[in-house]
């Protein structure tokens, strides 16, 4: 009896080592509910520029001059692109902040190998994403920006999903999902834009949350 | 009816020793300090658990620099691989045989 306790401890463990050894499972559910809040709060500020009740040109001047000679600069001359940025930037580093704060606690260094291949994986996808759409954003092709953002960060999270705790890619098949569904509604980006953003990574939080952090009694008693 | 446990490769019966292998059956190349990070044990341990796999042929070492400082990385071997996958059989079976 002893002999098999033994070997059921080792097994374990040995799961427990291939996992810790490959990915990067300090990833907190409150990061997805952080970063969806920004998400809303950013497109909340966005929504009159977008609908058209504010003026989303931030140096109307330059922007006819901009457009005459087609340059790229007409995007950084909107309230949009801003607003854009900060919220990004906003979801990143709460996100952050709460990854940083769980991995402390179970005392596994937030950088590593693990974390490198994940933030690597993430990248790539996004990274392409964003080229093309900056370069569709500059031919004036608004409707599909929403769209594309959805897709390409769907497309960034299955491709991530090997190197953190796997539910990720559900994640990311639900944003592409919504990302094919919007594409037949141009004009209403926005609404897809929260939806996918805001309350998908709101609902994947929560769920990570319940699944791994929240101390129930078994694992309490285990510790 | 064989014993169970003359399955159980001796090479293996260290928690330092199955965290090693576990690595390095997921990671194409692991070095020395990820290890010792991911088993939080001290360079002497750790040193001295590789030799051991390494004189039995179970992982192979690559002595490498990023820059300056050395960096001295681990890869299972086809026959580290097979071994533990039978280790991993072994255990499995053990667990098995009471149910």
């Amino acid at each position: 009896m002893i002999e098999q306790q033994q070997s059921y401890q080792d097994l374990q463990h040995i799961k427990r080592m291939m996992e810790r050894s490959s990915r990067f499972i300090s990833l907190s559910g409150l990061s997805g509910i952080s970063a969806g809040i920004c998400a809303l709060v950013g497109a909340f500020i966005a929504y009159p520029y977008v609908v058209g009740t504010k003026n989303y040109i931030i140096d109307n001047a330059a922007a006819m001059e901009q457009a005459r000679a087609g340059s790229y600069m007409i995007i950084i001359n909107t309230w949009l692109f801003w607003i854009a940025a900060a919220t990004f930037m906003a979801a990143l580093l709460s996100a952050f902040i709460f990854t940083y704060i769980k991995s402390s606690r179970e005392g596994i260094p937030v950088w590593g190998s693990a974390a490198r291949r994940l933030l690597v994986s993430v990248s790539i996808p996004l990274m392409v994403g964003g080229i093309f759409l900056f370069k569709m954003m500059q031919f004036g092709t608004f409707g599909l920006v929403a769209p594309g953002c959805l897709l390409f960060y769907g497309l960034a999270l299955i491709n991530a999903s090997k190197y953190t705790l796997s539910e990720i890619k559900y994640l990311g098949f639900a944003e592409i999902l919504l990302g094919i569904i919007s594409i037949n509604f141009v004009g209403y980006g926005i609404y897809f834009w929260a939806a996918g953003f805001g309350l998908l990574h709101i609902i994947y939080g929560i769920y990570m949350w319940l699944r791994y952090e929240r101390a129930t009694p078994v694992q309490q008693a285990r510790l | 009816m064989s014993n169970p446990i003359e399955n159980l490769n001796k090479l293996f019966d260290s928690r330092v020793r199955l965290g090693i292998m576990s690595a390095l059956m997921v990671n194409d190349e692991v070095n020395f300090n990820d290890l010792k990070e991911l088993l939080d044990i001290t360079d002497g341990n750790l040193a001295s658990h590789i030799k051991a796999l390494e004189e039995n042929s179970i992982l192979k070492v690559e002595k490498g620099f990023i820059g300056r400082k050395t960096n001295t990385t681990y890869k299972i071997t086809k026959a580290g691989e097979k071994a533990f996958k039978e280790h991993i059989e072994a255990l499995e079976k053990m667990i098995k045989g009471t149910k």
